[in-house]
């Protein structure tokens, strides 16, 4: 297994166009992942994420764009490629008529990895995934989450530098999600670089060193998870008040903000820093305006993904070209 | 290992992968082998004593045996390769065929290791109801060679059908069209000698059934089995056979290139 020089590119995408028929389905698109990191693809369904993960793990050709896989042409030596990666699908690609340790066999010989180091390979894999006491048993006795776990198991067995996950917790129970989870950073330590596609925020927030945004067949985003949400404005503290008149003065005193009537809330967007809540304290404290409670928001993901993907969008935001579609509006005024 | 030694290697372990579901699957391996059985009790047992009445010479039952043995033997690989329709059809709709996209081996590893399985699915079908005929009394007058030659004969015509039902698979958009489509090849065998003598036929029928492929093989097998002369029929056998099989093959590649699995999204 690879161990980390960080820094070295690993999956290098550059320009990538593809259209089904006349739908373009990626305009341009640019990534980079490093060496013993995790890219996370994020974007909603029919964004185009498995896409490009078909495009760089070989199996359909892309219509124009340069991709390197550990320095690998993708579509000059994609038999390269092919011996360096390994791809877990969003269906599952195991074999229902064979037993779990069949299936990984099945890998072992066709990496040709020979008889005992096979062998070696699958009982390591069967043990590390929990699949021990299910190996010698038919797929069709699995449930869902075995099946996913004998899924990336399969992608491990000639140990590839390079992973491709594409939603790999999609449908899973929040305990097979966790262990998914774990199973990934283990990998990530041992110096494996993966391209994970997620349409949950929590998990590119878990995972993820960098994370991309991708809407229909664009990156609209991209940096780390702390990056994106310090890019959006979404932060506010919520004054809660006692009665209507208060907020009422409130809200003259504070224009920027949004009044809530019903909850007698008020939301003042805020950095969150020290500083800036001690002036919007005193501010209130010296029109005698008496706050009963409050609370801080920071952004999240759910911000930063509604914001680059929905209409309400800053242009802090937008790596790369203008769009009409992300124009500045909205959010960054509320 | 040189890449012919590694096509070689992929080829094996995709035979074991197809001969392990033969035997995971076994409702299919036995109604697809099975089936030519039970047609042979019927055709021998049931319609034998009339057909058999319009043979000529040797009149009856046992003689419909010996003629129709033929044609259950090709039932035998028409039977089975709707097998490999469906077995294909499998792969190619479930996730597992990315996987092996994905992986540096040999492409046509997958599709050989379906052709190698059927054709020791078509023999074991050939030698069990040979079995079965000899015991309910099947006689041929042939040696050593000419068995061997029949054989022959039919395990190369097999190859032909086999590879027309991968390419069939590899069209099909589901497995359920892929399971449909061979029938037709069960259809051109009944219109062809393997059951009733072309020349009872009316005009155009007979025509037809002396032109497709199913006659000459049926003629050269039974040829061989009763110990007359084959003559052209074999040629003609050996020729759509071969014929078929490249055919066949140039399609099923073709398409396993440019085919994908189902389009997520």
């Amino acid at each position: 297994m690879m161990t980390g020089q960080t820094g070295t590119p690993e999956i290098v995408a550059r320009d990538v166009c593809k259209s089904f028929g006349s739908h373009l389905v990626l305009d341009k698109v640019n990534l980079t992942a490093d060496e013993g990191t995790i890219l996370a693809l994020l974007g909603p369904n029919g964004a185009g994420k498995t896409t490009i993960v078909r495009i760089l793990s070989t199996l359909i050709p892309a219509d124009s764009g340069s991709m390197h896989i550990a320095d690998r042409d993708v579509v000059t030596n994609p038999d390269g490629v092919r011996a360096v990666i390994g791809v877990t699908g969003q269906f599952s690609a195991v074999d229902n008529l064979l037993t779990g340790a069949e299936n990984l066999r099945l890998m072992a010989d066709l990496r040709h990895l020979g008889r005992e180091a096979g062998q070696r390979r699958v009982a390591e894999l069967l043990e590390q995934f929990d699949l021990t006491d299910a190996a010698e048993k038919l797929l069709s006795t699995y449930s869902g989450g075995m099946r996913r776990r004998l899924d990336l198991a399969m992608t491990l067995v000639g140990e590839p530098r390079v992973i491709f996950l594409d939603e790999p917790t999609n449908g899973l129970d929040p305990r097979s999600r966790l262990t998914m989870w774990q199973i990934v950073r283990e990998l990530v330590s041992a110096g494996v670089t993966i391209l994970l596609t997620t349409q949950n925020l929590d998990e590119a927030d878990q995972l993820a060193n960098r994370i991309a945004v991708l809407d229909r067949g664009r990156i609209v985003a991209e940096g780390t998870p702390a990056e994106l949400k310090s890019r959006i404005p979404g932060g506010h503290v919520r004054l809660h008040f006692a009665g209507p008149d208060l907020l009422r003065s409130a809200a003259e005193l504070l224009p920027a903000a949004a009044p809530d009537e019903d909850q007698l809330a008020l939301q003042v967007p805020a950095d969150g820093t020290g500083d800036s809540l001690r002036e919007l304290l005193d501010e209130l404290h010296e029109a005698r305006i008496a706050v009963e409670r409050l609370s801080i928001h920071t952004p999240d993901l759910d911000d930063v993904f509604l914001a680059v993907t929905g209409s309400h969008v800053t242009g802090s935001l937008v790596t790369g070209r203008p769009d009409e579609d992300l124009a500045p509006q909205g959010a960054a005024q509320r | 290992m040189t890449t012919l030694a590694y096509t070689l290697s992929d080829s094996r372990v995709m035979l074991r992968r197809n001969l392990k579901h033969q035997l995971r699957y076994p409702s299919m391996t036995v109604m697809l082998v099975g089936l030519p059985i039970v047609l042979l009790l019927l055709f021998v047992y049931v319609f034998g004593g009339q057909l058999g009445a319009g043979l000529g010479a040797h009149e009856g039952r046992s003689a419909y045996l010996d003629y129709v043995v033929p044609g259950l033997l090709l039932i035998t690989l028409a039977s089975v390769v709707q097998g490999t329709s469906i077995m294909v059809a499998m792969d190619m709709t479930g996730g597992i065929i990315d996987r092996f996209r994905t992986m540096a081996i040999a492409r046509a590893s997958v599709l050989t290791g379906h052709v190698l399985g059927s054709l020791i699915q078509t023999l074991a079908g050939i030698g069990i109801l040979i079995g079965v005929a000899l015991g309910i009394g099947f006689h041929s007058s042939a040696g050593p060679l000419h068995w061997f030659a029949a054989i022959g004969i039919l395990a190369l015509f097999a190859v032909a059908l086999i590879w027309l039902a991968v390419a069939l698979g590899l069209a099909a958009k589901s497995v359920e069209t892929a399971s449909n489509t061979p029938m037709i090849l069960l259809l051109l065998l009944f219109l062809s000698s393997g059951f009733v003598q072309t020349q009872t036929m009316p005009g155009g029928l007979r025509q037809f059934a002396e032109y497709q492929p199913f006659t000459p093989v049926a003629d050269t097998v039974r040829g061989l089995l009763t110990n007359a002369a084959v003559g052209d029929h074999a040629i003609a056998a050996i020729a759509w056979s071969i014929g078929i099989a490249v055919v066949a093959y140039l399609w099923a590649i073709h398409l396993y290139n440019t085919r994908r699995a189902a389009e997520p999204n």
